[in-house]
């Protein structure tokens, strides 16, 4: 005991910075190992899109014609990368309830650790985890038929957009996380808020004959932007018909700044409530 | 540091949840190097106590300094210096003990080296070696008091909060426990200890602050606690159940106070000052009137009873929900 030296925080922003940065790394840590305990936990990033990949490849893919033409596979990968994507703001937000029901939390909030640590180590982690459903979901899709056109730069770009819109998402999720009481209500909430969202979008079925009201939400729809971005992207069809909305006119900057505009929302959101909240 | 004589100082804190008033005012202080002991029945308040001096909740009102920091103003200096064991044990049950430990550490900054060699002395300490690899949630009570402990321990804090440290243990992990507190405090380490179990406070705190529905009802040490309730007491068997009243008469002679008289088991019972010399007082009364004892005792009273003078209840029966029902120590050990 003689030995140890507990170094002192600094005061320097800087250097306060990098100690935040480093609390959330040991946080990111400790929640992916918690995926090594249970592993179940990867069902919801791996076999739930990739069901989702089969059922509408095959089931919608006769019916449904693609604007301007194209495969409706290729229309269809891009709508499930960022469907996936979107349900991951429930994940979080179910790990967030979770984490401030258990007994950890308080050790956390009575260590001389960065406040905003929890959040950020849980978002990254589950961030990581989706990296991992992406992969499995574009090893599907490149199994039924789905491919990216435009060269190795573009491609990356458009898994970039996803995961930024994904990094908004789990921050949407854990301010749902943050003001309910249970895990089971963070789960319902995501769910109710979020499979409309989903839908009412271009991921399945092209925007185009929905009834205008439906339309014109489906158009401004951040889900939709990332979708046509990624369409974009990956040289994907359905991108013939745009409609009169900026954002599926310039879906690469539309989905980019939906995605910052959330962040800015949600994280100070996340971490006022943070802060305030004792453990329920 | 600015630690000076006091580790903790507490003034008129205040905490409300919605209509109920969980502090009302309390004060409290403990001395460096010393161990407190906060007791009082379930809904007291303690746990609140405890979580407003580690930086968990915000008071209402008024102000406490742990380790010489502002619990409120200068919440990180506090929890610098704080080790926390709650009533629900912080640490997190999918991971190992080992990576437990090894996290609180890297989360103090210390290299992943120093960290796991950290881990490792208190794994040792806290006799959690064979477990370390396993993840905590498989662990007994025991085993997750410890690993708990130890945790809160990672960087050698100078004050020690430990809210019901042995609920739930069974008497062998209890008694490894105070080892374990008595220890520490030898060590130079200040600890506030919440407890319901009066003999804990007894025989593991210094002093000794009683509360009850969020106020202080007394505090001193354990012997000035049982003084001010009433110093000692004679309890006389008589032999002839026949003798009953004249025994109670020479009793009363001897001490001044009306005696407690138990027909069924021929026990007298009353309060005296004086110790010895109100004993020998009552034997020659007795020898006087020609009455035969079978059993003659001075005693002091237990805190048990001390609680129940304060309070109007006994603590164990508060926790079965019986409040208003018995106030005698028919269920006292
Ligand atoms: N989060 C909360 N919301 C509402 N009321 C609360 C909350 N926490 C505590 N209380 C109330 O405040 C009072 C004091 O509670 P506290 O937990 O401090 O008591 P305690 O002495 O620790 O009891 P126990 O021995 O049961 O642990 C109780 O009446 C309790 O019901
Ligand atoms: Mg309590």
């Amino acid at each position: 005991m003689s030995a140890l030296q507990i170094p002192a925080r600094p005061t320097a922003p800087f250097e306060r910075l990098r100690w935040a940065i480093a609390d959330s790394l040991t946080v990111t840590r400790r929640n992916l190992a918690h995926i090594r305990q249970v592993p179940e936990k990867l069902l919801d990033v791996t076999i739930q899109p990739v069901i989702f990949v089969l059922l509408f490849a095959y089931v919608f893919g006769s019916a449904i014609q693609v604007p301007g033409g194209g495969s409706y596979r290729e229309f269809l990968l891009p709508g499930i990368f960022a469907q996936s994507i979107t349900f991951l703001a429930i994940t979080t937000a179910v790990g967030v309830a979770n984490d401030m029901q258990k007994g950890i939390i308080d050790r956390f909030r009575s260590l001389p650790m960065a406040r905003s640590a929890v959040l950020v180590g849980r978002t990254v982690a589950d961030l990581t985890q989706s990296v991992l459903g992406l992969l499995v979901m574009s090893a599907c899709g490149l199994v039924v038929g789905w491919r990216a056109h435009n060269g190795v730069l573009d491609t990356l770009a458009g898994f970039g957009v996803l995961l930024l819109f994904g990094f908004a998402m789990t921050w949407l999720g854990t301010f749902i996380g943050m003001s309910v009481r249970t895990p089971e209500t963070a789960n319902t909430i995501g769910f109710v808020v979020l499979f409309p969202v989903t839908f009412i979008a271009n991921t399945f079925v092209p925007t185009q004959g929905m009834p205008t009201f439906l339309r014109l939400m489906a158009e401004w729809n951040p889900l939709s932007a990332t979708v046509a971005a990624c369409r974009q992207l990956f040289g994907n069809p359905g991108m013939a018909y745009t409609g009169d909305a900026w954002p599926l006119q310039h879906p690469v900057e539309a989905s980019v700044g939906y995605s910052l505009i959330l962040l800015a929302i949600f994280i100070p959101l996340s971490v006022l409530r943070y802060r305030t909240a004792t453990t329920r | 540091m600015r630690m000076g004589d006091l580790a903790v100082e507490a003034e008129g804190l205040q905490k409300r949840y919605g209509q109920t008033h969980a502090l009302r005012g309390v004060d409290l202080t403990v001395k460096s190097g010393t161990i407190c002991g906060l007791l009082g029945p379930n809904g007291a308040g303690k746990t609140t106590m405890v979580r407003i001096l580690t930086t968990l909740l915000t008071p209402d009102g008024g102000q406490a300094r742990v380790a010489g920091y502002d619990v409120v103003r200068e919440a990180e200096q506090v929890r610098y210096r704080i080790g926390l064991a709650g009533q629900q044990a912080a640490v997190d049950e999918l991971l190992t003990g080992r990576a437990n430990l090894e996290m609180v550490g890297r989360l103090y900054h210390l290299s992943g080296r120093a960290a796991r060699q950290r881990a490792e002395e208190l794994l040792e300490r806290f006799d959690l070696v064979e477990a370390a690899g396993r993840i905590a949630k498989g662990y007994s009570g025991g085993m997750r008091r410890r690993l708990d402990l130890a945790a809160s321990l990672v960087a050698a804090p100078p004050v020690l909060f430990l809210d019901e440290p042995t609920t739930g243990l069974d008497p062998r992990s209890r008694l490894g426990m105070w080892e374990i507190i008595r220890e520490l405090v030898a060590g130079g380490t200040t600890v506030l200890l919440t407890t319901q179990y009066l003999e804990e406070a007894d025989r593991l705190a210094d002093r000794i602050v009683v509360i009850d529905t969020g106020q202080v009802i007394a505090a001193g040490t354990a012997d000035e606690l049982k003084t001010t309730v009433g110093g000692e007491q004679i309890d006389v068997v008589v032999r002839d159940p026949a003798r009953l009243a004249d025994a109670t008469t020479a009793l009363r002679r001897a001490g001044g106070e009306e005696p407690q008289v138990d027909a069924e088991t021929r026990r007298l019972t009353i309060s005296v000052t004086g110790g010895v010399a109100a004993l020998t007082g009552v034997l020659r009364e007795l020898d006087a009137a020609g009455i035969e004892a079978d059993d003659l005792a001075l005693r002091r009273p237990t805190l048990d009873e001390v609680f129940l003078r304060l309070t109007g209840h006994v603590p164990d029966q508060i926790a079965e929900g019986a409040r208003e029902e018995e106030p005698a120590l028919a269920g006292v050990r």
